[in-house]
């Protein structure tokens, strides 16, 4: 078994927590896990991404091939499409879809919108009105990973936020809840924003 | 007890090298290699031990440190990215010389695709050209444990090693089956080298060493060839056989989920082979050569290690010959049908990086645009390695160069000697104390007619906020280096101090000679997480 995630978004947007509490959760299991990112000069307003590949047998690339990830995990919408082509045919995209906007050229958004909803596979939700929605409004980024955890196949929601706690737990009992009610929030949100 | 951790191949290296003993990390920051001395500077045991893990002031101060580490006896290691070697070039080729008392290992970091630096390097032409074993691992997991490996290989031959890592390594994470911290093996005690002649390089002593290190180097080819990393394995179909340097291998396994069909050599020791990389072609009607970087074997392939057998790979096409290497690229080099995909989205458009919103660079380039873009628009601005050579891209566009740490003053200099007025440097506070300060020398002795704008934030910003050398003494060393001090002059960047700044800006450049302005506001970044303390 395998799930292959490219983890996509905005330098400082935080999808590199996201991240760590999928590593976290696939370590406490025995998973396989490599995880490539990005470091450096496109921290600063630039793309990152990130590849996260967990399986249940040794993984020999850091890096997912065309055509293979499962699941590409946005919290920007123009960002998920970048990566269109490493989505399998049977993969889903699970994005924010609030613009981040700080490029002249940033295309029209409802194109934007419009062509994430013609893919067969799309969970799209706007993570940080949710997170407001749940008092929560610095955890938008677990809004998205709740959403995304709806077709993680390799990692039960009940094992995530055992990780959530995990990583965590440090910042005190406060932070855990605010980010497990966001995971929380985005898992249930996640049935009526599929198609 | 064993355990697994998380960690990045940067990471994993790092803390191969405590477990195995060091005493002293030396480097630079540079990005992908940065991660190697954080985390030494942040575990336990570096200050348990007193591991020495202060920042050096460039890459070249950092390899003699570590090579004076050495010659007392203890486990060193320097740190850098690709560039960082062709600064240290002159003390590593020395080493080659002097040889390692303490295990030396020089870990260099190269970022083929340039994901953020401004040349593609292969460091592996390091080991060629200084006859220094090369160990290249291709996983976290190797990169663990060839620390031990190399720091016992650097000792028990005399010789530093030079530990190649690929971005793709240094950046990703893996599980990592390592020691526990109270296993780490115990530093050396202080151990003066055995033969202290071949440490002073009077070419009396150097020609002998010379010979010497020529021999040896034929032992290491053995050594390499004997090595467990580097791994001979069968397969049924020897229509092709393929040879896989360093991570290039994940790449190949990966096409082959059910394993190789063709026959394999693994290469993670360095000089190559040579014995395996015959005897493979002997058995094969084709050979594919995958390296990450640039075609060292495959060239050798060619003439070298000739046998006669057609060898593929970056130079005939197969592969690209630029970029680092992809599951995907290696797909197509061995033929097997691509995956189906998706199309490219048309609508994306790229999101390049950009200067902070409130960073002084910001407001350094729109004081400085203000002044030359009017008044001063055949004048040229040489600017330098940092956040600030995004200055170059609109919506500033108000740096015309960078070539390498250090470059802006000294083209300047050069520039403004040919007739080119104004010539302005723009050089961050890190890079002036990297390489900065001897152009400066020469700028003084010469009298140019240059303007330096220091736009120091306080620290190493573009590698995420290392301590910078010069911090709180810029104006000193600038007047030490003979800089007239009616000619230092500082300003706040801000949008409050613009007439200010254009000001001062405009009475440097009409005074013919050296100034230096210093620009100073801390970092964002810096300044958010002093705050968060």
């Amino acid at each position: 078994m395998k799930q292959d995630i490219i983890l996509a978004g905005v330098g400082g947007q935080g999808i590199l927590s996201i991240a760590t509490v999928i590593g976290s959760a696939a370590l406490s299991q025995g998973l396989y896990i490599k995880q490539a990112e990005v470091h450096g000069m496109s921290q600063r307003g630039g793309d990152v991404q990130s590849h996260l590949r967990l399986s249940s047998d040794p993984i020999h690339s850091d890096l997912i091939p065309h055509g293979a990830a499962d699941m590409i995990v946005s919290l920007e919408p123009m960002e998920a499409l970048r990566y269109l082509p490493y989505l399998s045919p049977e993969g889903w995209i699970v994005t924010n879809t609030v613009p981040f906007q700080n490029i002249p050229n940033y295309p029209d958004i409802d194109k934007v919108l419009s062509e994430l909803q013609r893919l067969p596979r799309a969970i799209t939700l706007d993570v940080e009105a949710a997170a407001k929605e749940v008092m929560s409004p610095r955890s938008a980024n677990m809004v998205l990973l709740g959403a995304a955890s709806s077709v993680m196949g390799i990692l039960d929601p009940a094992k995530l936020r055992d990780g959530i706690r995990r990583i965590f737990s440090r910042k005190g009992d406060a932070i855990v809840d605010a980010n497990i009610k966001a995971f929380d929030a985005g898992l249930k949100l996640s049935g009526q924003c599929r198609k | 007890m064993a355990q697994k951790q998380l960690l990045l191949g940067d990471e994993a290296l790092a803390l191969g090298a405590l477990h195995a003993g060091l005493s002293g990390v030396y480097a630079y920051p540079g990005t992908p290699s940065t991660e190697i001395t954080e985390f030494i500077q942040a575990h336990p045991l570096t200050r348990d031990r007193k591991v020495h893990c202060a920042w050096s002031a460039n890459e070249k101060t950092a390899m003699e440190e570590a090579l004076g580490m050495s010659f007392a006896g203890k486990r060193t290691l320097v740190c850098m990215k690709h560039v960082g070697m062709n600064v240290c070039a002159d003390p590593f080729m020395g080493s080659a010389t002097t040889g390692a008392n303490g295990g030396l290992v020089v870990a260099a970091c190269d970022d083929p695709s340039m994901h953020s630096s401004q040349n593609e390097q292969d460091s592996r032409f390091w080991g060629t050209f200084a006859l220094v074993p090369v160990f290249e691992p291709s996983s976290q997991q190797e990169a663990y444990e060839m620390m031990r490996s190399a720091f016992e290989y650097s000792e028990s031959r005399g010789i530093p090693v030079l530990m190649r890592l690929t971005t793709r390594l240094s950046h990703s994470r893996a599980a990592v089956q390592c020691a526990d911290d109270s296993d780490a093996l115990p530093q050396n005690a202080l151990k003066l080298p055995k033969d202290e002649r071949q440490w002073c390089t009077l070419p009396a002593n150097a020609r002998v060493r010379y010979r010497q290190l020529v021999q040896d180097y034929a032992r290491f080819e053995q050594d390499a060839a004997e090595s467990p990393y580097n791994r001979l394995q069968d397969g049924p179909d020897r229509s092709l056989g393929i040879i896989a340097c360093g991570i290039a291998y994940n790449y190949l396994m990966e096409n082959y989920p059910d394993g190789c069909p063709h026959p394999v050599l693994k290469i993670s020791q360095y000089p190559f082979p040579k014995e395996l990389i015959v005897k493979l072609s002997g058995m094969c009607d084709r050979i594919l050569v995958l390296e990450e970087g640039q075609p060292l074997l495959e060239e050798r392939m060619h003439g070298v290690f000739a046998t006669g057998v057609r060898v593929s790979g970056r130079l005939d096409g197969s592969l690209p010959r630029t970029g680092e290497l992809s599951p995907d690229c290696v797909r197509q080099a061995l033929g097997l049908p691509a995956n189906k995909e998706f199309p490219a989205s048309a609508v994306v458009a790229p999101r390049p990086p950009a200067l902070c919103k409130g960073c002084g660079h910001r407001d350094l380039f729109t004081a400085l645009n203000a002044v030359m873009k009017k008044d001063y628009p055949q004048g040229r601005a040489f600017s330098d390695i940092g956040c600030y050579t995004l200055g170059w891209l609109p919506p500033f566009e108000a740096i015309q160069t960078c070539v390498e740490m250090g470059a802006s003053i000294t083209m300047a200099q050069g520039a403004a000697y040919s007739g080119l007025w104004p010539a302005v440097a723009v050089i961050g506070d890190s890079t002036f104390t990297h390489s900065g300060m001897t152009g400066l020398l020469d700028a003084v002795n010469e009298k140019s007619d240059i303007t330096v704008c220091i736009s120091d934030n306080l620290t190493t910003g573009m590698t995420g906020g290392q301590d910078s050398a010069g911090t709180g003494r810029l104006e000193a060393i600038c007047e030490a280096l003979g800089v007239d001090p009616a000619h230092i002059r500082t300003f706040e960047p801000l949008p409050a101090n613009y007439p200010e700044m254009e000001r001062i800006l405009r009475e440097e450049i009409e005074y013919h000679g050296v100034s230096v302005i210093i620009s100073r506001r801390e970092c964002l970044q810096t300044l958010r997480r002093h705050a968060k303390k």
